[in-house]
């Protein structure tokens, strides 16, 4: 089968998961429940996401642990998203060389 | 340019930058799985999604059928449903079915995270500025990373594998922080996803993310119900 075949079956079906609630669910959702459903949504598929991947995403978990240990420390303290995010890889790039 | 389109760019910076290390990854992975350069930024140009990108490279290097591809896609990329239905609800008047026809495809887990964090409702403007950046960002890397590959020290692709989650740090730590409810619905998903990962191994990690995210957040709004204020915020 062609590449191109598989790339717009790829494209197409990512694009229909995005787009059929985004463009069809215009109303507002009345239920109490479930607008407090979609209220933690966000949160709770980020930390899922992060947790536990984020020790493996350095290639070598003592340096994953330095650099989420700087990502909460910062977030906490209510840093910018890019200034989190960057120091984060920072503090995995220096524990690289200090382990 | 509208200043929503500009503050759109601006909110997209660190998005883009996460997108490029993350993209550089993808684009070396692609090209081992024996794709070009050009198909690899094709993916990445139709798709702008990491995890279901590398999931469509492996059926495409094994010969799948295209079954097989709609089922990985939809697997792993049906959290992206529940986003858009979360994010319909904070659309701004502007946001009329043609600009939602073309903002959805640029509903990635980064640019939900941001536009749900702000607190006034978004513009079709403030979303496609956002999307302009991300989307040259997720393209450029993934180019570089097919061409140029392995010329970057280890150490710093390394070290640049935890931006994206970094991020998602910065922006769950500061409402978890003040209030006990996101703060629960953090720690279940969390407590979850880590039981699907060393437990029930069995479990896809597209699957574990969405079980995990969907019982964290009805444990947590059936607990504490939200009330149309905290909604709007």
């Amino acid at each position: 089968m062609s590449t191109a075949v598989y790339i717009a079956v790829m494209a197409g079906v990512t694009y229909l998961i995005r787009m059929i609630p985004f463009a069809f669910f215009g109303r507002k959702i009345k239920s109490r429940f479930f607008r407090s459903f979609l209220y933690y949504i966000p949160y709770a598929v980020l930390s899922a996401m992060t947790l536990p991947a984020i020790f493996y995403s350095t290639g070598n978990i003592y340096t994953a642990i330095a650099g989420t240990a700087v990502a909460v420390a910062l977030a906490f303290f209510e840093m910018p998203l890019i200034v989190v995010a960057i120091a984060a890889a920072g503090a995995a790039f220096v524990a690289g060389f200090l382990l | 340019m509208s200043s929503a389109f500009t503050r759109g760019m601006s909110h997209g910076i660190p998005i883009c930058l996460g997108y490029l290390s993350v993209s550089f990854g993808f684009g070396i992975l692609a090209v081992r799985a024996g794709l070009s350069p050009f198909q690899s930024a094709a993916i990445s140009a139709t798709n702008l999604t990491s995890a279901g990108q590398l999931g469509g490279v492996e059926v495409i290097r094994h010969a799948g059928t295209l079954i097989e591809m709609i089922l990985v896609q939809l697997t792993i990329n049906i959290r992206y449903s529940l986003m858009a239905l979360s994010l319909s609800q904070k659309l701004d008047k502007k946001f009329t079915f043609p600009h939602r026809l073309a903002a959805s495809y640029g509903i990635t887990d980064e640019i939900f995270a941001v536009c749900s964090a702000q607190k006034e409702k978004i513009t079709p403007a403030y979303m496609y500025g956002m999307i302009l950046v991300a989307f040259l960002g997720w393209v450029t890397g993934t180019i570089i990373g097919a061409a140029a590959g392995s010329l970057l020290p280890e150490a710093v692709t390394n070290a640049m594998g935890i931006v994206l989650y970094g991020m998602f740090l910065a922006i769950i730590v500061p409402p978890a922080k003040k209030q006990k409810s996101v703060l629960l619905a953090v720690i279940a998903a969390a407590a979850i996803s880590i039981l699907f990962h060393y437990v029930f191994t069995a479990v896809s990690s597209g699957f574990a993310v969405i079980i995990s995210a969907v019982v964290a957040s009805a444990a947590a709004a059936a607990l504490f119900p939200v009330s149309e204020k905290e909604d709007e915020e």
